[in-house]
């Protein structure tokens, strides 16, 4: 998308810009608790202690952290395609479908460190499926993928549900899940990793999905700035027209970023389903995948950027957990608010503060702006 | 078998109102080029605050005053980002959603300490069904007396309102200035621009409308529909009628068929758990509840017939380029 807006430095565009649409989302929030009538500054040190005070608690940090890692790659993905992938949640949804026919399949046969690779590409298959017919559809019907993907959602929900209340249920049981994996299908935990730095745990679901989750950050910053294909997503995200021009096939671009989006979404079901339930519940992803917009927002769309804004919302989760057991006027809705906050002034009002910060720029120094090229276009 | 027919048109009527407020919401922000994604938040905050206001004041009216007010100023927020700050519309309307979903369970268990629920309205506080003259005589008359007596009568006045909504909408759309403007905002902004009239202004406008309707919806999920706020009540009808809308080809008419389709889905949904159909045999609650979503994709994907968006839609206006 073009913006009407002159340039600034780097730093001040990937770094200072959204630390200013942070500050004031949090702003906005704390008047929030302050309308509930709590102090939010105590709320804010709760909240940071609750995250990170104790190794219990960095562990939690880090396992919410893991899942946004990947729903916020999945939408970042699809984002330099110019895609707005809201299906991540569905994608997501469906992916643990696909690690649950393989856990329920293998888990009484097979280790861990075989299950694990054969869920992780079952899981991104069924994800990387779910993302494939809203992108047929905008590629070759021209329907609205945010349309689509939506009404995807719905239907993933549909579809799970009725799995979940039927076929994959255990006979006599009640809850809507399926039964718990053997040991076959629990993944190694890491806490052992914070335990070096000598800190004590009691039990967090912290699993090797973390690293995982890293690995994909490097691959999916590898892909889009390093390879020839993440050349053309990108060219294809300015501008569709210069794309069609170079030779660029629409469809398969479409195609192929909806595909490799939804994969990494169908991914992040690994980390609570083989890491920490052992089983497929209904609404497992329980609205990571919206969180995952947050996330890509934040980061700017680039994997640095996305895995520190993951640990900063998986410190929310975790320390917003804190925060409602010590405040009773405040629940863990606290979080969904915040994250609203942060979609809305680190998304959609993004450029709210710039031409301040643009004349500011201006007036200190003039050629960190460029003022010379853009003269009398200024916002 | 005719008793029952009537039941579930009468429940169709009922839930496809909310539907309907929500679907011309929309109509009116998306035929003036702003996507709105948020329906479904601003009809949540709308039910909260009727909700809430009913409780404290005592009063159905100042409830449903309330409702549109705050509804209103969600939906200036939305066009505060993608209007003024031409911020993305699919962002603003997401965060619109989770903030009404945080807030109202805040404020709910802050205020009134019921897990998030609002008091239970009383007698007064919630708009009560009408009944026509004459519905309680003709009751007992075969046919004519229970579509008489249950279709058209004994429903609330917010009822009788949404539907009055559809001529009115088209008749705003179709027939006046401000509709035609409207309609000319969403297709080719700067034609509006050069003819002189604020694109901004327009759209604002447009926006303000959506807000009033889907205050309404909203004071109709929690003052007539439930005797309360329930958290979450929405439950994503405001992506039904977002579907529904595009279902409708964005027209008024078309929208009200649409909205009484999906809700017949979901009466005959509640209506049939579990017992199974003639000729199909069972069909799974979720196959009926997914209904609207798949028929949705079906049509946007151009299977049945074609559904073009306004051409200016979701797009920022950046004056002289």
């Amino acid at each position: 998308m073009s913006t009407p807006y002159a340039k600034l430095p780097a730093w001040a565009d990937y770094g200072l810009i959204p630390v200013i649409n942070l500050a004031v989302a949090f702003i906005v929030a704390g008047f929030v608790v302050m309308l509930v009538g709590e102090n939010p500054f105590r709320a804010a040190v709760i909240l940071v202690e609750g995250a990170f005070g104790k190794g219990t608690g960095i562990a939690f940090t880090l396992f919410y952290a893991t899942t946004f890692i990947f729903t916020g790659l999945s939408v970042a993905v699809a984002a330099h395609c110019s895609l707005f992938n809201i299906g991540t949640e569905g994608q997501a949804y469906i992916g643990g479908l696909g690690i649950a026919l393989v856990c329920l399949s293998f888990d009484s046969v097979l280790p861990w460190w075989v299950i694990f690779p054969i869920a992780i590409v079952a899981a991104a298959a069924f994800g990387a499926l779910w993302g494939l017919i809203p992108a047929y559809l905008q590629a070759k019907r021209g329907s609205h993928i945010v349309i689509t993907t939506i009404m995807f959602n719905f239907i993933a929900a549909s579809v799970m549900v009725y799995l979940l209340v039927g076929p994959l249920k255990p006979a006599g049981s009640q809850a809507p899940q399926t039964r718990n994996f053997l040991a076959g299908a629990e993944l190694p935990k890491l806490n052992w990793i914070i335990e070096l730095f000598g800190a004590k745990i009691r039990s967090a679901p912290l699993n090797i999905c973390f690293l995982l989750a890293l690995v994909m950050a490097f691959l999916v910053w590898l892909l889009i700035w390093r390879t020839r294909l993440g050349y053309e997503m990108r060219t294809y995200g300015h501008s569709p027209k210069a794309a069609r021009y170079a030779g660029i096939s629409e469809t398969r671009i479409i195609i192929t970023a909806m595909m490799i989006s939804g994969a990494l979404a169908g991914m992040m079901a690994l980390n609570p389903v083989m890491g920490d339930q052992h089983n497929v519940a209904i609404d497992f992803v329980s609205g990571a995948g919206y969180v995952g917009i947050a996330v890509a927002l934040m980061g700017r769309l680039h994997p640095v950027g996305i895995v520190l804004a993951a640990i900063l919302f998986g410190m929310l989760y975790q320390g917003g957990a804190e925060l409602a057991f010590e405040m009773p006027a405040i629940s863990r809705d606290m979080i969904v608010i915040i994250q609203g906050l942060v979609i809305l002034f680190a998304g959609a009002l993004e450029h709210m503060f710039r031409p301040y910060i643009q004349a500011l720029f201006a007036s200190v120094s003039p050629k960190s702006v460029g003022m010379q090229a853009v003269k009398g276009t200024g916002a | 078998m005719f008793n029952a027919i009537v039941q579930v048109l009468d429940s169709t009527i009922r839930l496809s109102v909310p539907l309907l407020l929500a679907c011309l919401a929309g109509l009116y922000s998306e035929r003036a080029g702003i996507f709105d994604i948020g329906l479904e938040g601003k009809m949540l905050v709308g039910a909260f605050a009727g909700a809430s206001a009913a409780a404290v004041f005592h009063s159905a009216l100042i409830g449903l005053g309330t409702a549109v007010l705050i509804s209103v100023a969600f939906a200036l927020v939305h066009g505060f980002a993608s209007i003024t700050h031409r911020g993305n519309q699919i962002v603003s309307g997401v965060a619109i959603n989770f903030i009404a979903a945080g807030s109202t369970i805040i404020l709910g268990q802050a205020w009134f300490q019921q897990g998030g629920r609002t008091p239970a309205l009383q007698p007064g506080e919630r708009f009560e069904a009408i009944t026509w003259p004459g519905a309680d005589a003709v009751r007992d008359v075969p046919v004519i007396g229970p579509i008489y007596g249950e279709l058209i009568s004994g429903h609330s006045i917010l009822v009788y309102f949404a539907f009055a909504m559809v001529p009115f909408t088209w008749w705003v759309l179709f027939r006046t200035r401000f509709g035609l403007r409207m309609r000319a905002v969403g297709e080719n902004p700067a034609a509006v621009d050069t003819a002189g009239i604020s694109v901004a202004w327009l759209r604002y406008r447009a926006l303000i409308c959506t807000g009033i309707l889907t205050g309404v919806a909203g004071a109709y999920l929690s003052m007539v529909q439930n005797g309360g706020f329930v958290k979450d009540m929405t439950a994503g009808k405001g992506y039904i009628a977002l579907a529904a809308l595009i279902f409708a080809k964005w027209k008024p008419v078309n929208a009200m068929f649409a909205c009484l389709l999906f809700g017949f889905l979901d009466a005959a949904a509640i209506r049939l758990q579990g017992s199974p159909l003639p000729i199909i045999g069972k069909v799974p609650v979720q196959f009926m509840q997914a209904l609207p979503y798949v028929l949705t994709v079906i049509l946007l994907a151009g299977f049945i017939g074609k559904a073009i968006p306004p051409r200016a839609g979701g797009v920022p206006y950046v004056k002289e380029r």
